[in-house]
């Protein structure tokens, strides 16, 4: 009803945003602020290049912050997204160096097997109605089990395919270039953003996370959906893990530790509920590269020890998500009294 | 007793949400058994307790804790993630004092008043900000870390106190100091939760905040009361660390306890939705973790292999404790029983 009738005003004043579309629009705010905070900050900040950077240097982390997407828009949650990116790194590594495979061959087992890892938690949340925090947190503890019995140490990639793939990148017109993980992470974000925006998958998974009675009620099929958005978050991880191996050029069981948490501060920061049915992958996206300007100013700082990085990683994290709240609080009361 | 009493009784903790976790724990000791002659033996050493039991309790003793004020904030349906990092902050912050030569009580008092304060941090960040609690505790846990590098400087710093050696290390009564202290904390906090309304409230908060509070409870306060108690547990458990080591590791005390403790509180039949507890449940889940990590100890298992010993087990216990799961067996077994008569006959067709 609300939703309808701010539509409606909307219409009234084509330059305001719709209600909905707020969070992911402050959360651009905030990005586009962070950026301009720095290029003033810093010289050579304000650049084109260091803004591709961002793509650059957290590639894998799009693309796992968009499989957590959809499983955070059931109502569900991720968490062993940081140790399948481990696996699929160290699996890349020894199909590789190990097994003596050819890469092209080697990539699209491992995407099949996180896509099964996946599958095969959604299964038990929705067939044995396991709670998602703790089947995935199982996962989280088999996938890392698996990377250290595979190997405690650190295995170098060096293949010609990852090599050609890592060593050479995209030329954008201007001087500045995109390394190839960088443009498999936009084309990942792409094809999630049409299938969540204009097909019927997508319309399956804001239904259940809206109210999963309703949606079974309506005939819809919920427990291929929900099994669905956990393949789809398995599959991305696997291929997060590939695009790692290839930035890193190794595979490492320590990996990657805490990159879910990563994942889903990303996705709220981008203004998505926890309890799921509302938000959009833009937001994710956004919210990796808040994640990511927050890095790179401490780095262009320089003189940081490493504790006060993490300090004024949280501290950062609190002002956006503070400032986040208020301005959406005082939207909505805008709205409400209206 | 008689014996229609006694059966019933058995039928009832049969039913019970307690009796998949217990039956996994009794399992696992008797698997130790088989594989350590003497694993339940209890031996009395100059005037002390020791002994693979005893082991377990000692060192699942901050677990325990942890959990148990983890048990409470799930409770009212939120969550937190940044218990790890209240544990090393504490220990830093008690070992810090204690090495500049501040009295033992000046040190845990500060360390426990920390804990509290960060405690009800979290909590204010989830009632008043409107912040999501995995999200607001995830800060903490993000900065709470570095500020215990920053209290160690980023080494880990060592004292010589023997009378701080007590909460972690020590003995009373023949016991580890520890599991008193845990079990102390234990039966207040049943008190106080079972005893009294408070324990319905913290209930009622978790199923529906916004009824709670239309009915008159101060949704609110509990929500800080529950993160703030929370975080005293944890502070306590990061002191019985550090006195056990007799040193503060910023980096490493109490590294993804956080996620041990939520494990516990599921294993024991909590659900992560809020709006039911149970504490003794909680013990037992924190009583099969620590058994598992010391079976593969004394089991010999590679140590690298844990997780996925972990990860076998969290499954069985919550597919175990899952009614579709359960259901699905059992008509499979229903079904096998049934069958054996058509199995047979096609047998000798086929001979």
């Amino acid at each position: 009803m609300s939703d309808v009738l701010s539509g409606v005003v909307a219409r009234g004043r084509p330059l305001a945003p719709r209600r909905r579309h707020v969070p992911v629009l402050v959360t651009l705010g905030l990005f586009l602020g962070a950026f301009l905070v720095g290029a003033v900050r810093y010289p050579n900040f304000g650049t084109a290049q260091v803004f591709l950077d961002l793509f650059i240097d957290n590639g894998f982390l799009i693309v796992v912050a968009v499989g957590m997407t959809f499983v955070i828009l059931t109502g569900g949650i991720d968490l062993s997204v940081g140790s399948v990116v481990a696996l699929s790194g160290m699996l890349c590594a020894i199909g590789t160096m190990k097994l003596h495979l050819p890469a092209p061959a080697v990539i699209p087992l491992v995407l099949a097997f996180g896509t099964l890892f996946g599958a095969g938690m959604g299964y038990m949340i929705h067939v044995f109605q396991v709670q998602p925090f703790i089947a995935t947190l199982a996962g989280m503890f088999l996938a890392r089990g698996l990377c250290l019995t595979l190997s405690e140490n650190q295995i170098s990639i060096d293949d010609s395919f990852f090599d050609a793939l890592a060593l050479n990148s995209l030329h954008l017109p201007g001087g500045t270039h995109l390394s190839y993980g960088a443009v498999t992470a936009l084309a990942v974000f792409a094809i999630a953003a049409f299938v969540l925006q204009w097909t019927r998958t997508g319309r399956n998974v804001y239904a259940v996370g809206g109210n999963e009675q309703s949606a079974l009620l309506m005939g819809l099929p919920v427990g291929r959906t929900k099994i669905q958005v956990y393949a789809i978050s398995g599959f991305c991880s696997a291929l997060g893990g590939v695009l790692f191996a290839l930035y890193t050029l190794s595979g490492d069981p320590t990996h990657a530790i805490g990159m879910e948490l990563d994942a889903i501060a990303a996705v709220v920061i981008g203004g998505t509920v926890l309890t799921g049915g509302s938000g959009y992958l833009v937001g994710s996206i956004l919210g990796v590269l808040v994640l990511g300007v927050i890095k790179t100013i401490l780095s262009f700082e320089g003189t940081l020890s490493s504790w006060w990085t993490r300090i004024a990683i949280g501290v950062l994290l609190f002002g956006f998500i503070a400032l986040q709240r208020l301005i959406n609080a005082r939207h909505r009361a805008a709205a409400a009294s209206t | 007793m008689n014996r229609a009493a006694l059966t019933s009784r058995l039928a009832a903790f049969a039913r019970s949400s307690l009796f998949w976790p217990v039956t996994v724990l009794v399992a696992m000791l008797l698997g130790n058994v088989i594989f350590t002659h003497g694993f339940l033996a209890i031996h009395v050493r100059q005037g002390h307790l020791y002994g693979s039991l005893i082991d377990i309790l000692l060192f699942g003793a901050p677990l325990i804790l942890v959990a148990l004020g983890m048990t409470i904030v799930i409770a009212t349906g939120g969550i937190d993630l940044s218990v790890g990092a209240t544990v090393a902050i504490s220990g830093a912050l008690a070992c810090y004092l204690i090495s500049k030569g501040h009295g033992l009580f000046v040190a845990i008092g500060v360390a426990v008043v920390a804990s509290l304060l960060l405690g009800a941090w979290n909590g204010l960040l989830v009632t008043r900000l409107g912040i999501q609690p995995i999200i607001a505790t995830l800060i903490l846990m993000v900065a709470g870390r570095g500020v215990a590098q920053l209290i160690t400087g980023g080494q880990i710093i060592t004292i010589n106190d023997q009378d701080y050696k007590l909460i972690g290390g020590g003995y009373w009564l023949g016991l580890p100091f520890a599991i008193i202290l845990v079990a102390i904390a234990l039966g207040v906090t049943v008190a106080l939760t079972r005893r009294t309304a408070l324990g319905m409230l913290l209930e009622s908060v978790g199923g529906n905040a916004e009824a709670s509070r239309l009915v008159g409870i101060r949704a609110a306060g509990l929500i800080v009361l529950a993160y703030a108690f929370c975080g005293l547990c944890a502070g306590i458990a990061g002191l019985m660390i550090s006195s056990n080591t007799l040193s503060a590791d910023g980096n490493h005390a109490g590294l993804w306890i956080e996620l041990d403790a939520i494990l516990a509180v599921v294993l024991g039949g909590t659900a992560l939705t809020g709006g039911r507890f149970s504490l003794a449940g909680t013990v037992v889940g924190a009583l099969i973790i620590q058994t598992l990590d010391t079976t593969i100890y004394t089991a010999g298992i590679p140590p690298r292999t844990t997780l996925v010993f972990e990860a076998v087990v969290v499954t069985i216990v919550c597919l175990l404790q899952s009614p579709a799961f359960r259901a699905k067996v059992m008509r499979r077994r229903r079904r096998r029983a049934k069958e054996p008569a058509p199995a047979t006959s096609k047998q000798e067709v086929t001979a």
